[in-house]
């Protein structure tokens, strides 16, 4: 009896493992969703923008970089999230 | 936690980034790779301008015309396009942020040393806080105590969402600020870090005298593809965070 209930109790442990690297998985991965599409505009835009003025190219380079980062650290919260539901 | 990858014997996370001290065991100011590299990077990038600046010829040749040409870029692209030509000033500060992450990053893709330091969360954290820290203090200096009012309150917003919009101001400016600073460099180049380990142990692993052979030039041709985009990932997040400091700092400024 105690063998079977140590064993169910390793067995819900590798359990809450598993379920665990799922959640930090779809965790991320929906993360990366809105900040995939928001960087896509950003590029997409500031190519625009450099072709119509190639004299504006630097300061619309600067500028994309920065709506990047901005877009960016929403995934970024989401990495720090998997990276503490798997390593921590 | 060992992370099983079918039959491979991948190493667990703390194999990549933990290193024993050799120097001082166990002690405070033990000294392990990592801050072994941490030196050197700095050490490179010193005797680096060193040799660059040490005989000034008008025409300038070699490692004069190379530091010539980093520093200018740095100055016109970055301190001068963000925080304005008055700020020409912030160039010496700027460029040692650029030039000492470039190196630590470029020495993590050196063979046998291949460690990036800012794939520890350490030097990242202690970057983000110096930034942050001179934001605060050249706001304070710019603009005396309004720099807090100035910075929570932007003009031409109704009274109606003051409250809304001053929480989510302290809580972007001075918290998420810093922290994305921070998450965003040591991301990076650990993401960097271990996927080119994927790449190298899943090589090694096919590297056998059998039928699986054959599929070794694909792990091979991505291993050396990523270390072509790592050495972009390393000249891309040095600028960048080279410009969110100035940015940062160039708001602290100016104001709203």
């Amino acid at each position: 009896m105690i063998e079977l209930l140590a064993q169910t109790g390793q067995e819900a442990g590798e359990l809450l493992d598993g379920l665990k690297a799922v959640g930090a998985g779809l965790g991320y991965g929906l993360a990366a969703i809105g900040p995939g599409v928001g960087i896509g505009l950003v590029v997409g835009h500031a190519i625009d923008a450099m072709a119509r003025q190639p004299e504006m190219a630097g300061t619309v380079r600067t500028t994309m970089f920065l709506g990047i980062a901005f877009a960016e650290a929403l995934a970024l919260i989401g990495f720090v999230v998997f990276i503490l539901l798997n390593f921590a | 936690m060992t992370v099983i990858t079918g039959a491979l014997d991948f190493p667990p996370v703390s194999h990549l980034l933990e290193w024993p001290d050799f120097l001082l065991k166990g002690s405070l100011l033990g000294i392990n790779k990592v801050v072994l590299l941490t030196i050197m990077g700095a050490v490179l990038v010193v005797v680096f301008f060193w040799a660059a600046g040490r005989r000034q010829a008008v025409v300038p040749s070699g490692a004069q015309n190379l530091g010539e040409m980093a520093i200018e870029f740095v100055e016109r692209d970055i301190v001068v396009n963000v925080m304005g030509p008055e700020a020409k000033h912030w160039t010496p500060f700027i460029a040692s942020i650029f030039f000492f992450i470039l190196a630590l990053n470029l020495l993590g893709l050196v063979p046998v040393l291949q460690m990036p330091v800012n794939a520890r969360m350490a030097l990242p954290m202690y970057l983000a806080l110096q930034t942050w820290l001179l934001m605060i203090l050249v706001g304070f200096k710019h603009q005396g105590f309004k720099f807090i009012p100035n910075t929570l309150f932007p003009p031409g917003v109704p009274k109606a969402l003051m409250p809304l919009l001053a929480f989510i101001e302290l809580l972007s400016v001075f918290i998420l600020r810093p922290f994305t600073l921070m998450v965003r460099l040591f991301a990076n180049l650990m993401a960097g870090h271990m996927l080119l380990t994927t790449f190298y142990v899943l090589s090694s692993a096919l590297f056998v005298k059998s039928v699986l052979v054959v599929a070794l030039p694909l792990p091979v041709f991505m291993a050396i593809f990523v270390t072509a985009f790592e050495l972009l990932v390393a000249l891309l997040q040095a600028y960048i965070f080279s410009i969110l400091t100035a940015v940062y700092i160039s708001e602290s400024m100016h104001g709203h």
